[in-house]
This record gives C-alpha cells, sequence and structure tokens, in this order.
C-alpha cells in the first residue's frame, strides 16, 4: 500500500507562478513609471516652447503713447507647428483688456507672475496647454500691465505619449514573456534535484535501506539527512523484528523441547491408561503450541517480507523438490508417500521464502489430514498460469466452509482432533496474494483436498 | 401696402446678399440627390470645368457654387455658419484661421502628404505662384526684369515710363493680396524697396487679379506685380501682349484650399469633392493651358510655397496687421 | 530397560547444553537400542571426536563456548564424514541454508518428535555408505534397519515405515513382550486417533513377512506381543 505525497509539480507550478506574477507585476510597473514619466517629458517639452513663444512675444512688446504695440514675430507662432498640426490660441491683454488674441482665453485679474504659469483646460472644443506670464512694462505715467497667454491643443502630445506607451509596451511585454521564460526556466530547474532525489530513492528496491549519498543542494540537505536517519531507524528496527522473531521462536521453543522429551519419557514408563491419557494429551497440547508458535512466527514472516516483496527469477519446481526432500522423512514417519510432478521448469518472478512457505505449510496441512498409507502429491504446471497443486487422498474440505478456511484459526468441522493451529491456509493464501495471485480450495471427486496456489 | 413692404424687404434682403456674393451658380448633377453648398474665391468660368468633371464623376450631388472676395467669405461664414458646406480660397492663412478657429471638419479618411494638407481638415490642392505680369510692348528695347532688383532698376532708370502704370493688389482689400504682401515682406527687404518705388510712381491698387489683367492687356498698366500667373494664361490671346514673369530671387507660391464646415450635414458629398480635388484628376481637364496647375506634395521645383502652419496666423492678428498696414500705407499710399 | 547386542548399536553423540533435554533424549535414544554419548560444550564434543568413532552427531546450534556453525566448517574442514545432524530452536530458511552449504546433512526444530528424529536419522544414514554393520540378524531374518530391507534367505522385502520400526523393536529385544499401547506409543504420533486394531494389522503384515524365516511373533492375550526365535 503505497500513499502518494503531494507532487513536486505544485510547488514548481507555485514557483513559476510566483515569479510569473512577480515579472508581470513588475513589467507593469516598468510601463507604468515609462509612461508617467515620459508624460512629464514631453509636458515639460511643450511647455518650454510655449513659454519660448511667451517670452519672443513679450520681447515684441513696446509701449507707446501708454498703448502696447506688439508686433508679433512670425516665429511666436511658427515655432507652434507640430507633427499633428495642432491649434494654437493666442490673447494679449492691457491691464485687463483684451487688445488682440482669442475672447476667454485668459480671464482678468492678472497679477505679476515671475515665470509662466502653466495650467491644462478645455478650450473652442478641445484640451489646450495655456501658459500665461503677466509682465509690467514701464511707462508714464503709470507702468502698464501686459499679460501674454499662449495655448496649444495637446494632439502632438497625445501622439508622442502613444508612440512611446505603445514602446513601453513592447519592451514590457517583451520583458515579461522573457521573464516567463525564464521563470519557467529556473522553476525546473531549481526543482530539479527535488525530483532527482525522488526518483532515486524511488529507484531503491522495497529492502535498500542504505543512506542516501548523492550531492544534493544546501537546501535539501536536512531533508536528506533526516531521510537517512529515518532510513536507518527503520532498518535498525526491521533488524531488531527480524532477531526477535527468531529470538522469540527460540525462547519458545526450548522450554517447549524439554517438557515434550520428558513427557515422551515418562510416558514409556507409564503403565496405567488413565496416566497415559493424560501424558498423551499433555504431549499433544505441547506440539499444538510448538506448531502454533511456528505457524504464528511464518505468518508474521510471511506478512512482513509481503509487504516489501522481493521479486526474483526462480523456480517452483526446484523449490518444490527441496521441499519434498525435506518432508519425506516426515512423510516415511507417517507411512505416507509424498511424490512431485512437473514438465519442465516453472520459471515466475517470486520470493523463494515465501512461497517455501506457502508449499510447506499446504504440505503439512496433507500430511497431517491424510489417512494412513496414502499419497500426498504436488503437481507444478505453468498452464494456464504458474500453479503449485496439493493433493491427499484424506476426507476432503467441508464444502460449506470452503470459502472460510483460508481466513485466520479457521478450522473445519472434520477436523476436531488434529492438531493444528489453522493457520496454514491463510499463509499460503496471503503469500499467493502478496505474488498477485490466489488460494484455490476444492474438493476432488475421488475424494480428498486439493489446495492449488496461484501465482 | 403689406405685399410691397414685403418686396421692398426681399428686395433689400437680396440686395445685401448680393453686394457680398460675386456670383452664384448652381450645377445640376445627372440625377442629384444632394446639393452642395460650395463658397469660393475663385471665379466660376476658371473653376467651371473642375466642378462639371466631378459632377460627370458624381451623379448624384448637384453644386450651389457661390463666390466672393477671400476676406468677405470669412464674413459671410462668421454671419451665417450654417450656409456653406465647402469652402475654397486662395487665402491660405484665413483658411488657416477657420480651422484653427474649429470650424472646419476633421476628414479623417483622406490621406494626404503633410505639405497639402493642415490637421486633416484643410487641403491644398494647386500650386499658384504670384507673378510679374509685363505689357510686353511697354519694354521693347528694354531688359525685361527677373528678379524684383532688376524691377526695381528698370524702373528707376526709367521713372517717368513707368509713373502711374505701376499696379499690384490693395492688400487693405484683398486677402490674397495681403498674404502674398506679408509672405513677401517676412522673406526680403527687397519687397519694401520695391513697395516704396511703387509708392513713388504712383502705383495702381486693383481688388483683383482679373483687373489688373484687363488694364495690362489694354495698356494701362505695363507692370503688374504679384498677380496670380494663372489668370493671365487663362487668356490665349494675351499670350503675346502679356509676359508672365515667375520672379528668380524668389517666387511666393500659395496653394489653393478647401475646407468641409463642420456645420456641414453632407459630410460624404463634401469629402468627394475634396478627394476629388486633392487627387489631381481634375488637372488635364481636357484643355490645353487650364490655369490651375494640380499639387499634390511633390517637388516645388525653387518655389517658396506658403507653408500651412500656425505663422500664419500672425499676420491676421490685429495688432500686426495694424502695424503692417501702417508701414505699406506710407510705403505705397502717397 | 531393552538393551540392543553391541553389533546393532548404532552410536550417536549429541552435543546440547540443556541437560534436561539432553536426559530426556538420551534416555530415548538408549531405550531404542542406541549408544549415545552426550557432551554439554563444543570443546568436550571436539574431546569425545577425537576419541570415539560415531555414527552420527546431533549438533545443537546455540552452545555456550560458540556457534554450532563454527564447529561445522571445522569439521568438514578436516574431513569427516560423520553426518550431523542440527537441533535448533530457529526456524529461519535462510538458516537451514545456511547450516546445510556449511555442512549439516539434515537439521530438526525443536521440539521435535522423536519419531521425526529417528525418522531423520534414518535417512541420513541411509545416504552413508558402509551401513552394513546395523544389521539385525534373528533367525534367518537380516533386517537392515537403515536401508528398510528385510531379507530371507535371498528374498529382499522393502518395508514401509511403521513396519519396520515394529519389526526393529521386536528384534531388537526377542522374547520381550510389548503392549499394544506401548507399542502404539512408539509407533503412531500422539495426535493420531489410532485404534488398537491398528496395531493388529501391522503385527498381521509383519507375520506375513517373517514366514520361513525362523522367526515369529506371537501373541500373548492381555499381555502383547513377543518375538519368538524358533
Amino acid at each position: 500500500m503505497r500513499s502518494e505525497p503531494p507532487r513536486p509539480g505544485s510547488l514548481r507550478r507555485r514557483l513559476t507562478l510566483t515569479l510569473i506574477v512577480g515579472a508581470a507585476v513588475l513589467a507593469l510597473l516598468f510601463f507604468l513609471v515609462v509612461r508617467t514619466y515620459a508624460q512629464q517629458v514631453a509636458q515639460q517639452s511643450q511647455d518650454r516652447i510655449l513659454e519660448a513663444s511667451l517670452t519672443s512675444l513679450l520681447d515684441a512688446a513696446v509701449v507707446r503713447d501708454g498703448q502696447i504695440e506688439l508686433d508679433v514675430p512670425y516665429a511666436a507662432f511658427a515655432m507652434l507647428d507640430t507633427g499633428a498640426d495642432d491649434r494654437v490660441f493666442y490673447a494679449i491683454h492691457q491691464g485687463g483688456e483684451l487688445l488682440t488674441g482669442y475672447d476667454n482665453l485668459t480671464d482678468p485679474p492678472f497679477a505679476l507672475t515671475p515665470s509662466a504659469e502653466f495650467s491644462t483646460r478645455p478650450f473652442n472644443g478641445a484640451e489646450v496647454r495655456r501658459a500665461t506670464l503677466t509682465h509690467s512694462l514701464p511707462a508714464s505715467p503709470r507702468p502698464v500691465l501686459l499679460t501674454v497667454s499662449v495655448a496649444q491643443t495637446r494632439d502632438s502630445l497625445a501622439g508622442t505619449l502613444l508612440a512611446i506607451s505603445a514602446n513601453a509596451a513592447v519592451f514590457g511585454t517583451a520583458f515579461f514573456l522573457l521573464a516567463a521564460g525564464m521563470a519557467l526556466w529556473t522553476s525546473a530547474s531549481t526543482l530539479r534535484p527535488l525530483g532527482d532525489l525522488a526518483k532515486a530513492v524511488a529507484r531503491r528496491g522495497p529492502s535498500d535501506l542504505r543512506p542516501v549519498n548523492r550531492p544534493v543542494p544546501s537546501e535539501l540537505s536536512p531533508l536528506v539527512t533526516s531521510l537517512n536517519s529515518l532510513m536507518t531507524r527503520l532498518s535498525h528496527s526491521l533488524t531488531q523484528s527480524e532477531t526477535f522473531i527468531a529470538e522469540a521462536a527460540h525462547r519458545v521453543r526450548t522450554p517447549l523441547a524439554t517438557v515434550r522429551s520428558h513427557a515422551e519419557a515418562t510416558l514409556l514408563r507409564v503403565d496405567k491408561d488413565e496416566n497415559r491419557q493424560a501424558l498423551r494429551s499433555m504431549i499433544r497440547a505441547i506440539d499444538e503450541s510448538s506448531r502454533a508458535a511456528g505457524q504464528l512466527l511464518d505468518h508474521a514472516m510471511v506478512t512482513f517480507r509481503g509487504d516489501q516483496l522481493v521479486k526474483r527469477d526462480i523456480d517452483l519446481v526446484t523449490i518444490c523438490s527441496e521441499i519434498v526432500d525435506r518432508l519425506t522423512p516426515v512423510a516415511e514417519m507417517m507411512d505416507l508417500d509424498l511424490t512431485l510432478s512437473s514438465q519442465g521448469p516453472v520459471r515466475i518472478k517470486g520470493d523463494t521464502i515465501l512461497i517455501q512457505n506457502a508449499v510447506r505449510n499446504l504440505v503439512d496441512n496433507a500430511l497431517k489430514y491424510s489417512p494412513p498409507e496414502k499419497g500426498v502429491h504436488i503437481t507444478v504446471s505453468a498452464n494456464p498460469g504458474a500453479t503449485i497443486a496439493v493433493t491427499d487422498q484424506g476426507g476432503g474440505f467441508p464444502e460449506a466452509q470452503i470459502g472460510l478456511l483460508s481466513q485466520r484459526f479457521q478450522r473445519g468441522d472434520n477436523v476436531k482432533d488434529t492438531v493444528g493451529s489453522g493457520l496454514g491456509l491463510t499463509i499460503a493464501s496471503d503469500v499467493a496474494e502478496a505474488h498477485g495471485g490466489r488460494l484455490e480450495l476444492k474438493n476432488l471427486n475421488s475424494g480428498g483436498a486439493c489446495a492449488i496456489l496461484h501465482l | 401696402m403689406r405685399y410691397f413692404a414685403l418686396v421692398i424687404l426681399t428686395c433689400l434682403a437680396s440686395a445685401l446678399t448680393a453686394a457680398d456674393l460675386e456670383d452664384r451658380q448652381l450645377f445640376q448633377g445627372a440625377s442629384s440627390q444632394v446639393t452642395l453648398r460650395v463658397i469660393s474665391s475663385t471665379d466660376t468660368d476658371v473653376f467651371a470645368p473642375i466642378l462639371t468633371g466631378f459632377l460627370a464623376r458624381n451623379p448624384g450631388i448637384s453644386i450651389d457654387y457661390a463666390v466672393a472676395g477671400s476676406s468677405d467669405i470669412v464674413t459671410l461664414i462668421s454671419d451665417c455658419p450654417d450656409c456653406f458646406d465647402v469652402v475654397i480660397s486662395s487665402a491660405m492663412d484665413l483658411q488657416l484661421k477657420l480651422a484653427n478657429d474649429g470650424l472646419a471638419r476633421r476628414l479623417s479618411d483622406l490621406d494626404q502628404p503633410d505639405s497639402v494638407q493642415w490637421r486633416q481638415s484643410l487641403f491644398g490642392f494647386t500650386l499658384e505662384p504670384a507673378t510679374i505680369v509685363l505689357n510686353r510692348a511697354a519694354f521693347a528695347g528694354r531688359t525685361v526684369p527677373e528678379t524684383r532688383q532688376q524691377l526695381i532698376e528698370a524702373m528707376r532708370n526709367d521713372p517717368e515710363h513707368f509713373r502711374g502704370k505701376l499696379g499690384t493688389y490693395d492688400v487693405r482689400l484683398s486677402g490674397l493680396g495681403y498674404l502674398f504682401a506679408t509672405q513677401d515682406a517676412r522673406t526680403s527687404e527687397t519687397y519694401w524697396r520695391l513697395m516704396e518705388v511703387f509708392g513713388s510712381l504712383e502705383a495702381q491698387l486693383y481688388c483683383c487679379s482679373g483687373d489688373m489683367i484687363d488694364d495690362l492687356a489694354r495698356g494701362d498698366l505695363f507692370v503688374a506685380y504679384n498677380v496670380l500667373g494663372s489668370y493671365a494664361s487663362t487668356r490665349p490671346d494675351l499670350r503675346d501682349r502679356l509676359a508672365i514673369i515667375t520672379p528668380r530671387d524668389f517666387a511666393t507660391t500659395m496653394m489653393r484650399t478647401v475646407l468641409v464646415l463642420d456645420t456641414t450635414r453632407q459630410e460624404g458629398a463634401a469629402t468627394d469633392l475634396v478627394a476629388y480635388l486633392t487627387s489631381g484628376r481634375w488637372a488635364d481637364a481636357g484643355r490645353p493651358g487650364y490655369p490651375l496647375q494640380s499639387f499634390d506634395g511633390g517637388d516645388t521645383s525653387g518655389l517658396n510655397v506658403v507653408t500651412l502652419e500656425p505663422g500664419l496666423l500672425v499676420y491676421l492678428d490685429r495688432l500686426k496687421r495694424k502695424l503692417f498696414l501702417e508701414a505699406w500705407s506710407s510705403a505705397v499710399l502717397r | 530397560m531393552d538393551r540392543a547386542g553391541p553389533q546393532n548399536a548404532m552410536k550417536y553423540l549429541l552435543i546440547e547444553d540443556n541437560a534436561a533435554l539432553a536426559a530426556a533424549l538420551c534416555n530415548r535414544m538408549r531405550l531404542d537400542g542406541h549408544v549415545i554419548d552426550h557432551a554439554l560444550t563444543l570443546s568436550e564434543g571436539s574431546d569425545f571426536l577425537l576419541v570415539g568413532d560415531y555414527d552420527l552427531i546431533l549438533l545443537d546450534i546455540m552452545l555456550p563456548d560458540g556457534d554450532g556453525r563454527g564447529f561445522l566448517e571445522r569439521h568438514r574442514a578436516a574431513a569427516n564424514t560423520t553426518p550431523v545432524i542440527v537441533l535448533t530452536a530457529r526456524s529461519e530458511v535462510s538458516d537451514r541454508v545456511s547450516m546445510l552449504d556449511l555442512g549439516a546433512d539434515d537439521y530438526l526444530t525443536k521440539p521435535f518428535d522423536h519419531s521425526e528424529l529417528q525418522a531423520r536419522c534414518r535417512a541420513v544414514m541411509r545416504r552413508q555408505s558402509g551401513s552394513a554393520q546395523t544389521v539385525i540378524r534373528r533367525g534367518a531374518a537380516a533386517l537392515d534397519p537403515v536401508a528398510s530391507v528385510l531379507t530371507i534367505g535371498q528374498v529382499d522385502t522393502t518395508l514401509r515405515n511403521r513396519e519396520l520400526r515394529l519389526l526393529e523393536l521386536f528384534m531388537n529385544a526377542p522374547g520381550q513382550i510389548f503392549s499394544k499401547s506401548k507399542l502404539v506409543d512408539r509407533l503412531f504420533s500422539y495426535d493420531d486417533t489410532v485404534t488398537d486394531n491398528a496395531i493388529e494389522v501391522y503385527v498381521g503384515r509383519l507375520r506375513k513377512h517373517l514366514e520361513g524365516s525362523g522367526v515369529s511373533i506371537s501373541t500373548h492375550r492381555g499381555l502383547g506381543y513377543r518375538l519368538d526365535e524358533e
């Protein structure tokens, strides 16, 4: 069972998104700054020209007989020519009265100003930039107040601003695209070590708990250190579990062995039937404990190994023949025949130890429930899939309970007096499932049971 | 009694309008649905071929063609802005002021070079230099002057020959005349010296080019200064009697301009007319020696073309005009 | 306690530090008619081996003075051919593989059924050559308990395991009466529901095999069975 942690892609997406958003914000900022600056510069530029026009007009003014005479220089208006053919308006006031020019361009009262005053206002159906300057011209009996105003529409300004904005937008967009591209590349390459590390660890086999040794960037090194320490602890804990299991077996069995020997020896010396029966049932109990311990430990080991299955190329026939070799003395002891048949090697990818365990348990079961002088037969076949079938000539499985038998501690109704903890079928079933297969139980027409491991 | 008063009033009204308009003719289109009201400073018979050419291409349009002096046109428009759709004038400065004052409509579909248009509202469509027209007979055996300086020398050499035989625009009356005079004065001091010579030799002042040419043909004038050469060349019969000289020192050249008034309700038809005029397709109107030469912003071959720019407003300024006219009057009027 | 004749005795060496277990095992082996020596440590076992000549070594893996595996390695390195059966409480298959790789002939997991021990010892010794000296002769019958063959005259009969063990029991103690219950104890595992009738069946078979051998099994009502030499 493996639960998938959140994928590094979301981290990359976050990083990329943040960088892109940052780039977008910067690009926008750039655009706005450039635009504002451009506007200021352009406006200043227009203002300077308006001011120059004012100056030339003022310079051309003279007072004659208390009356202002202004010989408007051609240049005063010619200099206001722009590429957009902006309209030009002007007004010359003496005191508060309009001498010449456009009415309503500037309104009295006028105050002396040291330098030109600029403002943007509507006039004649358009927005104009107006510059006004008031000077005092010496005359008798009183100085004369001369107010000069020059105004210009802002089409050219707008055009310049548009051109600059367009350029700024293009540059901004180009910058943004470049930055976005860089963001994608940067986040991918920055996070690649993470992905590489994940892949490297994933590539390991299930029992590979060696520390991770590959070089990693300094930000990842705390993670790798923790990972390594976790793996060391896990490895240590696993070793301890294995050691524990073996140790537990030894500790449980040794005293049992002692008691059994004594009980057997005593049984030989005892004559009274009731004593004999008592000793016999005692020995039976010891055997049951021992078998139970053995099967519990087998079951624990199967569960343990099944979670991290080590699949290697194995030959099922070889495994079964080794088991036959091992159990032949036991079968002989019970006057039972143990035989194996196959047609050539049957190769699969699996765990030797688990399969040995499963087959041993099935054969053990079969031998146990087989009536005397019969046979237990193992068939290994590759068609249709890899199977190991263990058949006996006993009473068969109780039909009604076939489905339940492979659940833990279930024993059939027909085995009331036989020693067995009932884990044998469970173990075989677990091993089959760990290999992606199943355990099939059925009764033969000729009588007897058949347990098939589909692998 | 009431009818009588009404008749008198109507006559007065029409008399008043009649006094301002020099001419008014309706050019009917073949299948006319729209009438375009044009006010122009160009004589009808000069402009007629252009108009008929336009109507042939645009049979759905009729043209109500009115003629008035360039200064009068401004007055007519300010009195009755709704009365006209299109304004054609040779006084570039007055036209520019109309456009500057917001009276012209922007025709953004027309794509003309910058040198022949202002704000896509004012369009130049001809090129007409101010010329010196001479009576050939008066210069028999004399050097024909080709520059203003040469003209001055010619007059100084024989003042009595030329006394009372010189003519030029009365710039107080003629808008075009004022334009030519101010542009000359801007360009060179020679103008003032010429005017002083004119003044000292009792020069005649005219409102219009046509009158000057008539008097030249008759021999009442020997020299006419700042005459529209185009008008002289409409009279092929006068070719052997008159010499048209484009001054070689500098030739002030104007563009006849057209604008569409913003009050128009016939923008489409008006735009078509402007497009036609600026396209220059009327130029070879089939008549040899047609006076108006089309211009599309190309090579000006050494002519001093008046530029369409705000500087033209300068000499329209009240104070500036007052000063100029004072100077001009003191030179020319004795 | 019956004791087998010297020519039939299998000589075992048991190296086991658990004294109680060792005592019980030795008792049982002697009851079966074998000779067995008991060493408590590896060094003691090595001493025994130097002096005596054994048919089989029973070796406990966990010993106070060392791992039995080391002993196995040295045993084989010295080209000693005495078969070794390892007794272990660890049932790890990996241990089994390593033990067999190191030279053990078989192994038994504690606690073990004595019959299984017998069967494995028999199987191991069968694989050894030169087991002729273990033949038990009574009358004209010669029983090779290792090969599980009964030879009468020229006729060889291969006996099944329980038949063999029953006959061996009789032939090792001719003239001794064995009660049915005792026979059941010796022949069947403790979880078998065995009827008394089963013994009769096996005795019947033996009688058939022994025809013409000069030995026979006699029934003594209420007491049991006895092998008689004629």
